[in-house]
């Protein structure tokens, strides 16, 4: 292979991984804060799991803007759409990889995305006892926070985790309502 | 293979959520875990912190590098590679220009870099600066430390979004 090739294919290896490091990386450095705080530490998960899905969030409210000025997708019709558009088009753009949809409910208002592991989670080490929730709740305040933008109220919930030892991880996604674009998120 | 602007994204909630922890002067406020010492003391750990962290990522980045790559000839060599395919793998682009006085210091010149690009061009933001790229030149730091070269890294911005990174190689 020409060194030409060989640079190109350590970027890309590079580039991939750069998010889930990073990600692991901060993970680990917030039980290290929490650590020291005796009182906190017993909440820790709680904390942490609290503090992730502000964050997923924020991050979610960004990336729609950039899913949609890059993908060319237009408005989803139903919640059917919806699914189609996360898992075969948000999820392979950003993630490389492409969920299964199953289980959906019979009034259509609830699916589940199924993935072989969790996307966050390669080459990184959990901390002791402090695992899958914390990762978890990122991805689901990003799912939260980018279908809220497109006036979808939504909740998003991990309920299988290859982390946690499942055979598959698996999101469930429930459809709460439409927003209303006059009325802020959460008021009725 | 995770998409460029999750780690975007994601470095922007990492900065925040580090700078939510800090220290708020007032009696019995405790603003989460580095509760003590003062403002200022609070933001230079959070930059270390930030840093250490850039460290371990860019560590754990050197270490993927498959071995042809790293017998490097000579120094210089390490700083173009980190200077076109380090930055070109972790920020789609090539570092705009290398400079050394060719006795341990390099000066990286970003002319636009990208996680400075979303805050306006400019001096408006320059105090917030420093918080944006203490991660940043941890990554080089740690990069570099897998390539056998021990640096001290700090970053200087003049106008936004232009930055520029300096390594000063430690000689033992």
């Amino acid at each position: 292979m020409s060194r030409q090739a060989n640079r190109g294919t350590e970027s890309k290896k590079m580039s991939s991984e750069l998010f889930t490091l990073t990600y692991g990386a901060l993970v680990t450095q917030l039980c290290r804060d929490y650590e020291n705080d005796e009182d906190v530490n017993k909440q820790l998960d709680k904390i942490l799991f609290s503090h992730f899905f502000p964050r997923g969030y924020n991050i979610g409210v960004r990336l729609i803007e950039d899913f949609l000025a890059r993908s060319n997708v237009g408005r989803c019709h139903d919640f059917r759409e919806t699914a189609d558009v996360i898992a075969k088009v948000a999820f392979k753009m950003y993630l490389g990889i492409t969920p299964s949809i199953t289980n959906w409910s019979p009034a259509g208002d609830e699916f589940s995305l199924i993935l072989e592991n969790n996307p966050l989670v390669d080459f990184v080490e959990l901390p002791d006892n402090h695992s899958s929730l914390i990762y978890s709740n990122l991805l689901c305040g990003v799912l939260r926070g980018a279908l809220e933008m497109v006036q979808m109220a939504v909740e998003a919930k991990f309920v299988q985790d290859t982390l946690k030892g499942d055979g598959v991880t698996e999101i469930r996604m429930r459809f709460i309502r439409r927003i209303e674009d006059n009325l802020p998120a959460g008021e009725e | 293979m995770a998409d460029a602007a999750l780690f975007e994204f994601l470095h922007t909630e990492m900065v925040a959520e580090l700078w939510a922890q800090d220290p708020d002067p007032g009696p019995g406020v405790s603003a989460g875990p580095r509760g003590e010492g003062g403002r200022a003391a609070g933001q230079k750990m959070s930059l270390s912190v930030l840093e250490g962290m850039g460290f371990r990522v860019g560590q754990a980045l050197g270490e993927r590098l498959p071995r042809e790559t790293l017998a490097f000839r000579e120094e210089l060599d390490v700083l173009k590679f980190l200077c076109k395919d380090v930055w070109a793998a972790v920020f789609q682009k090539q570092m705009d220009s290398l400079r050394t006085n060719h006795q341990g210091t390099y000066v990286l010149q970003d002319h636009s870099f990208p996680l400075l690009i979303r805050m306006a061009s400019g001096l408006q933001y320059l105090e917030e600066v420093p918080k944006f790229l203490a991660f940043t030149c941890g990554l080089l730091r740690g990069t570099l430390s897998t390539l056998g070269i021990k640096s001290l890294v700090t970053a200087s911005v003049a106008a936004l979004p232009a930055c520029k990174f300096q390594v000063v190689i430690q000689r033992s």
